[in-house]
C-alpha cells in the first residue's frame, strides 16, 4: 500500500518561503477529491466505505472523523518526522493514529452518543484504514507540517466525498429516504417505512412515488461494492490517464 | 547517544505522553459518558411506552428523559418467582450477565410508568438475533396482559434487514395492543410471523429478509416475558378481568 502511493507522490523539496495557500497547497486539497482519490483511484479504505454507507448521517459523521484523524495524524507525524527513529517509524505512526482515533471516539461518545452507538466498531477501525497510514508514510514523513495537514485534509475529504455520494445513492434507492435518523429526514420515493413489513400494508403518506419498491440490495454491502466499481469505471473512462497501465 | 537508547527514550516519552493525555481525557469525560449512556438506556425504556408519553420519545431532551424517569417511573428488581429483590437498582441489572447465573438467582429489572391514569409495566428481555445479541423493552398495560408498546435494539444485526427491529419504528409499533395472555389466562407471548401476521391479537408481521432475527425476537419474547409471568399473574388477579368480546373478532386463538 505504501509503495503504491509513494510512487504517485513526488517528494517535494522547496527551501524558499511558501505562501499559505499557494498552487501546490491547493492542489494538495483538490487532487485527492478527483484525480488522486483515495477510494476510486488508490482503492484504499474500501472496507469502511462498504460498511457504513447504508445511511447518509452515519457516513457524514464517519467522514468528519476520518478527516480529523488523517489531518491531525499527518500534522503530528510531520512535526515529529525528524525525531522519529527510522526503525520504529511505523509503530510511532500507528500510535499517533490510534491515539487520535481514541480521542475521536471519546469525543463522539460525549457529543453524539446515538451516532457513536450506531458507528460503534467502525470508529475503532479507522485505525486500520489504509488511507491514514498510507498518507503518513508516503507524504507526512517527508513534508513540512502545513503541507502535510493540507494533504491530510484533502485525502480525508476525498474519502468523505465518495462515502457520502455512495451513501446518498444507497439510502435513496434502498430506503427511499435521505438523512434518515436526523432532523432533516426526508422520504422521497417508495412506501416509506412500511416497505419491510411483508404484508399488504398501504403506502405511506408524503412520498411521491409510492409504487416504487425499495431495492433491498442497496442496503447490503454488495451494493456499495457495485457503486464504487461503477464510479471507478466512469472516472477512468472519462480520464484515460488514470488507467493503471502496469 | 546510541541508536538503541534513542529509540528507547522516544518510545518511553511517546507512551507516557499518549497515556497521560488519553487518561486525562477519559477521566474528564467519564461523567458525561455515563450520563449519555444512562439517558440512552432510559430513552429506550421510555420508547416502549412512547404512545403514552406527553411528547414523542425522540423529541425529548436529555433533561426531559431524566425528569420523566424521576417523576413518573418507579423501578424494582424481581426474581423469577415474583418476589422483589431489595438493595439492587434496576438500571444496574444487566441481563447478559444475569444469564450466566443459575436460574433461581437471576434478577430481572421492572419499571413501572404511571401516565397519571394507569400503570404500565416495562419488562426487559434479552436474546439472540442472527449475528449477536438482541434486547428490548416491552411495556404492558395495567392489566398485565396487553402490550402497550415495545422497543428493540441489537448489537450487530444486518442494517436494512435484521437491524430494522430497531430502525423501523413502524415495525415495533405493531406490538401495541397485542396480547401475551389468552383471555382464559394461558401465557402465549407474541409471535413474529414470517409472511405476515395470521392472528390479529397474538402475532405481528415479520421482516422481509430477516427471518432469523424475527424468530430470535419471538423466542426472546417467549422466554423473556415468561420470567415475569409469576409477577404478571399476580397483577392480573388484582385487576378486574377483561371479558373477551362476544363476537369473537379478537382472534382465532380465542377460547
Amino acid at each position: 500500500m505504501a509503495e503504491a502511493t509513494a510512487t504517485q507522490e513526488a517528494v517535494q523539496v522547496k527551501p524558499k518561503s511558501e505562501p499559505l495557500f499557494g498552487k501546490k497547497e491547493r492542489a494538495l486539497i483538490t487532487d485527492p477529491l478527483l484525480d488522486n482519490n483515495p477510494i476510486t483511484i488508490q482503492v484504499l479504505g474500501i472496507c469502511s466505505a462498504l460498511a457504513v454507507t447504508t445511511l447518509v448521517v452515519p457516513s457524514v459523521v464517519m467522514s468528519i472523523a476520518v478527516v480529523a484523524v488523517i489531518a491531525f495524524s499527518s500534522l503530528f507525524t510531520s512535526l515529529l518526522r525528524n525525531s522519529i527513529p527510522k526503525q520504529i517509524r511505523l509503530i510511532v505512526q500507528l500510535v499517533i493514529i490510534a491515539f487520535l482515533v481514541t480521542v475521536v471516539e471519546l469525543v463522539l461518545k460525549w457529543l453524539a452518543f446515538p451516532v457513536y452507538k450506531q458507528l460503534s466498531v467502525f470508529i475503532g477501525l479507522i485505525i486500520t484504514n489504509c488511507i491514514v497510514m498510507g498518507r503518513l508514510e508516503a507524504f507526512a514523513m517527508a513534508n513540512k507540517p502545513w503541507r502535510s495537514l493540507m494533504d491530510g485534509i484533502g485525502n480525508g475529504l476525498g474519502y468523505g466525498a465518495i462515502l457520502i455520494l455512495v451513501a446518498v445513492i444507497r439510502e435513496f434507492f434502498g430506503k427511499g429516504t435521505l438523512f434518515a435518523g436526523s432532523s432533516l429526514a426526508m422520504n422521497f420515493i417508495g412506501p416509506g417505512e412500511e416497505y419491510m413489513l411483508n404484508t399488504t400494508a398501504t403506502a405511506g403518506i408524503g412520498s411521491y412515488f409510492s409504487w416504487y419498491a425499495n431495492n433491498n440490495l442497496m442496503v447490503l454491502p454488495a451494493a456499495a461494492m457495485f457503486i464504487i466499481g461503477i464510479m471507478i469505471w466512469i472516472q477512468r473512462s472519462y480520464n484515460p490517464k488514470l488507467v493503471d497501465i502496469s | 547517544m546510541s541508536d538503541n537508547n534513542r529509540i528507547l527514550l522516544f518510545t518511553v516519552a511517546m507512551t507516557f505522553t499518549v497515556a497521560l493525555v488519553l487518561g486525562l481525557l477519559f477521566f474528564g469525560l467519564k461523567d458525561k459518558h455515563a450520563e449519555n449512556e444512562a439517558v440512552f438506556n432510559k430513552r429506550a425504556i421510555l420508547a416502549a411506552v412512547g404512545n403514552y408519553l406527553p411528547t414523542p420519545v425522540d423529541d425529548l431532551s436529555k433533561q426531559q428523559v431524566l425528569d420523566i424517569f424521576n417523576e413518573s417511573i418507579t423501578s424494582t428488581v424481581i426474581k423469577e418467582d415474583g418476589t422483589e429483590v431489595a438493595g439492587v437498582e434496576a438500571d444496574k441489572v444487566q441481563l447478559a450477565k444475569e444469564k450466566k447465573k443459575p436460574e433461581s438467582d437471576r434478577n430481572y429489572p421492572l419499571y413501572i410508568y404511571n401516565d397519571g391514569k394507569e400503570d404500565f409495566y416495562i419488562l426487559s428481555v434479552y436474546g439472540n438475533g442472527l449475528w449477536d445479541a438482541i434486547w428490548g423493552n416491552i411495556a404492558l398495560k395495567g392489566d398485565g396482559a396487553t402490550i402497550a408498546g415495545a422497543s428493540f435494539d441489537h448489537k450487530g444485526e444486518t442494517p436494512g434487514l435484521g437491524a430494522e427491529i430497531k430502525d423501523n419504528k413502524k415495525w415495533s409499533a405493531q406490538f401495541a395492543d397485542k396480547r401475551i395472555y389468552e383471555f382464559n389466562g394461558n401465557y402465549t407471548s407474541v409471535i413474529v410471523r414470517k409472511g405476515g401476521a395470521k392472528d390479529p391479537v397474538y402475532e405481528v408481521d415479520g421482516i422481509s429478509g430477516a427471518t432469523v432475527t424475527a424468530n430470535g425476537v419471538s423466542e426472546m419474547l417467549r422466554t423473556g416475558i415468561a420470567k415475569y409471568s409469576t409477577y404478571l399473574e399476580k397483577i392480573q388477579l388484582e385487576t378486574p378481568k377483561i371479558k373477551a368480546p362476544a363476537d369473537g373478532k379478537m382472534g382465532m386463538l380465542l377460547n
